[in-house]
């Protein structure tokens, strides 16, 4: 279907589509088995100029728009979502400095990743998951700088980005206004890297502990202003979500695209497993359902692309997608039968990989309730 | 500046080129057109030696009709300076003699060569000539079948070449012409800004006037190629023998056979 990309954006698609395919494909399977990150991939990532598609043009990217991320991320996503998370993930601790960031920090930052520095976003704790208000990771302001002391968990690109926005509690006594976003360089004393997760799916992607120990960091890497944190957070997720609902989609597309061709294969009864008319309808249901998505995913890209940006439908869309690409990677592996269960096909890593989208950058749960209390408050 | 040539060639996509038997030239119309794969080797190491060396500018030249300023634009996405079209009905059925000339009066008019590359030979053609020809016309020593730029001075490189029986090491002074073989490096992918590029990049087209090449040196009557019949040389017939068995009966045949050549 026509969905009316830019000259620009086709390119960057087919600039993804051919990493993702010549480069990834061939190494996802181990790279999934034994968890590696994959450095070699982002240097051909950063090569291609995939990582200046989100970067303004005054600071080396290319400034195009978030419709052409999304392109990006979907066909990364399609050969492997755990390789395409080190470009997603950057992307998510990169954008809040292209939003809110000061000109010194743009400079220090954008060009950096433009290069193909990776970023990471540290939001999460243990006891602060869908409840960001849990944050317990204290910031003490001393002379011009603040010592941060706390633990994040679960970040994306731990240990391998070069840079991390971490949020903070600056002031316990004011709630959801208490809360600071700093950058902190790798390297900084007190920054350490702790527990390496283990995962079910994009094992290829870096999950890491940070541990802050009398992290010293000075006011100059404030993001934004201090006591605005949370509110950034939300306006980053706002718009980086459609991030998950393009790996969602690759995911799916992939997951289908595997499914048919193997039904066109397979023979039993004497002819290919595709002319059943009970796989057929799953294979048509799995793409409407796709197409839906995507084309919910991309609409909304144009509008926030076009000044806009609803965040009701991007928690819609990473949502629907997300969904999306759980049903359909289990329904495609069913098409595939006992060869799909088998690790020598790709559906059960795809299956796998998909569990994930319906959980970080906020859950499904956590989405159908913003979707909600906007519908609530809107409806009059 | 340091200028490296690299000749590209736009080739038809399918290694069943089909002949016009009458006329004994290939036959271009309806097959779709890619950059010889070997030409992209020739690139690629070009380009290497760009990244580490700011001085270097790589140049990508062709001789052909006018669609191969295509390839031209390829050269530009993955990194080529400039590209630079040879295009004249004066070339219209060169051979190898006459198609290394044209480039080379190419070569001589841009000016100062450093290093020029070629690939191993064109997947249509086949005749491996070209860059030898080329070196020839310009005087410059050359080595074939490199697989390796080993080091590279301002007057000097070291290379090795793949042989039959393993590879030379080979000093040369520069300038100097190799022609690549697929394993001396991994060809990069396109990138955006280099796709951007190419997109509004327009190639210099040289006529044969223009570089200075001589009527009678190029085209139908500079080629003293006559091509009399085209064929592919008859499969030869495997004279080997096949054994199958137990491993003792395929040891013990192996043997026997071995004592017969008086290899043991
Ligand atoms: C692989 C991976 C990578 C991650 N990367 C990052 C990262 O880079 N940076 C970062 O900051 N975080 C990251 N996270 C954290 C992720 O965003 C959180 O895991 C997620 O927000 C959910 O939090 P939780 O795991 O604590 O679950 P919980 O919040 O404990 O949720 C448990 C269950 O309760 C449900 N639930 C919670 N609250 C409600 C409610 N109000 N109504 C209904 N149901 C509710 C949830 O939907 C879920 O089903 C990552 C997580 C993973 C697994
Ligand atoms: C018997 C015979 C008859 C032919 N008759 C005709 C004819 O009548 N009309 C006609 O149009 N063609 C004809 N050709 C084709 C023409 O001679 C060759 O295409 C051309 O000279 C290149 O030779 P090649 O393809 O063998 O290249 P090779 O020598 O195998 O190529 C080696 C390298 O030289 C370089 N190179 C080769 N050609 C070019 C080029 N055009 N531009 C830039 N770099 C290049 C490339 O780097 C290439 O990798 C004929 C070829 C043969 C073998």
């Amino acid at each position: 279907m026509n969905y009316n990309f830019t000259e620009e954006e086709i390119m960057v698609r087919d600039t993804a589509r051919e990493i993702a395919r010549e480069k990834i494909l061939p190494v996802r399977q181990k790279y999934d088995e034994e968890g590696i990150f994959p450095e070699d991939i982002v240097k051909i990532m950063a090569e291609g100029d995939l990582f200046r598609v989100f970067i303004p043009q005054e600071y080396d990217g290319l400034g195009l728009s978030m419709t052409a991320m999304l392109l990006a991320v979907e066909e990364l996503s399609y050969a492997c979502a755990g390789i395409a998370l080190s470009y997603a993930g950057t992307s998510l601790g990169t954008v809040p400095i292209v939003m809110f960031g000061s000109e010194e920090q743009k400079r220090k930052y954008l060009p950096l990743v433009a290069g193909g520095g990776l970023a990471a976003f540290a939001l999460t704790e243990a006891e602060a998951g869908s409840d960001a208000g849990g944050v317990k990771t204290r910031a003490v302001k001393d002379g011009d700088s603040y010592i941060l002391n706390g633990t994040k968990q679960f970040i994306t690109n731990g240990g391998v980005a070069d840079f991390y926005v971490i949020i903070a509690i600056t002031d316990p006594t004011r709630g959801t206004r208490g809360a600071t976003a700093f950058i902190v360089d790798k390297g900084t004393p007190g920054l350490e890297f702790g527990k390496k997760e283990n995962k079910m799916g994009i094992r290829a992607s870096a999950t890491r502990e940070l541990v802050l120990r009398n992290l010293r960091v000075p006011a100059s890497q404030i993001l934004g202003r201090e006591g605005n944190g949370f509110l950034m957070t939300m306006k980053v997720f706002d718009k980086t979500r459609l991030g998950v609902a393009a790996q969602s989609l690759g995911i799916a597309q992939a997951a289908l695209d595997a499914a048919i061709l193997y039904a066109k294969e397979r023979e039993q009864f004497g002819k290919p497993i595709a002319t059943f008319q009970g796989l057929q309808f799953m294979m048509a249901d799995m793409a409407m359902k796709i197409e839906a998505g995507r084309a919910l995913t991309y609409a909304a890209a144009k509008d926030i692309d076009l000044g806009g940006g609803d965040p009701k439908i991007t928690a819609m869309a990473k949502a629907f997608t997300s969904d999306t690409a759980m049903a359909v990677t289990v329904d495609a592996l069913q098409i595939m039968g006992g060869y799909g269960y088998m690790k020598e096909y790709p559906l059960e890593k795809m299956m796998r990989d998909a569990k994930i989208t319906q959980i970080y950058e906020g859950t499904n749960q956590v989405m159908r309730s913003i979707i909600a209390s906007h519908l609530i408050k809107e409806t009059k | 500046m340091k200028n490296i040539f690299v000749c590209v060639k736009q080739v038809p996509d399918t290694t069943e080129v089909k002949w016009d038997t009458e006329k004994g030239t290939l036959k271009r119309e309806g097959v779709a057109s890619i950059l010889n794969p070997f030409d992209l080797y020739a690139l690629e190491e070009a380009l290497r030696i760009k990244d580490k060396d700011p001085e270097v500018r790589v140049i990508a030249l062709t001789m052909g009709p006018k669609q191969s300023q295509e390839i031209l634009k390829e050269c530009v996405s993955l990194g080529a300076d400039e590209g630079i079209l040879l295009s004249d009905a004066l070339f219209a059925g060169s051979d190898t003699l006459a198609t290394s000339y044209a480039l080379s009066r190419a070569i001589l008019h841009r000016g100062d060569p450093w290093i020029v590359f070629a690939g191993k030979q064109a997947i249509d053609g086949d005749t491996a000539q070209v860059g030898p020809g080329i070196a020839t016309w310009l005087g410059l020593p050359q080595a074939t079948y490199v697989r390796k730029v080993e080091s590279l001075e301002e007057g000097k490189a070291v290379v090795e070449r793949l042989t039959e029986e393993g590879y030379e090491r080979v000093e040369i002074s520069l300038p100097a012409l190799f022609t690549v073989v697929k394993e001396i490096n991994t060809p990069r992918l396109p990138s955006l800004r280099g796709k951007m590029k190419a997109k509004s990049f327009q190639p210099l087209l040289w006529s044969a006037q223009e570089v200075g090449a001589e009527e009678e040196r190029v085209g139908l009557r500079g080629s003293p190629t006559q091509v009399k019949r085209v064929f592919s040389p008859p499969q030869k017939e495997g004279e080997g023998e096949r054994v199958e068995g137990k491993p003792e009966v395929l040891a013990h045949r192996l043997s026997t056979l071995l004592k017969e050549w008086k290899v043991l």
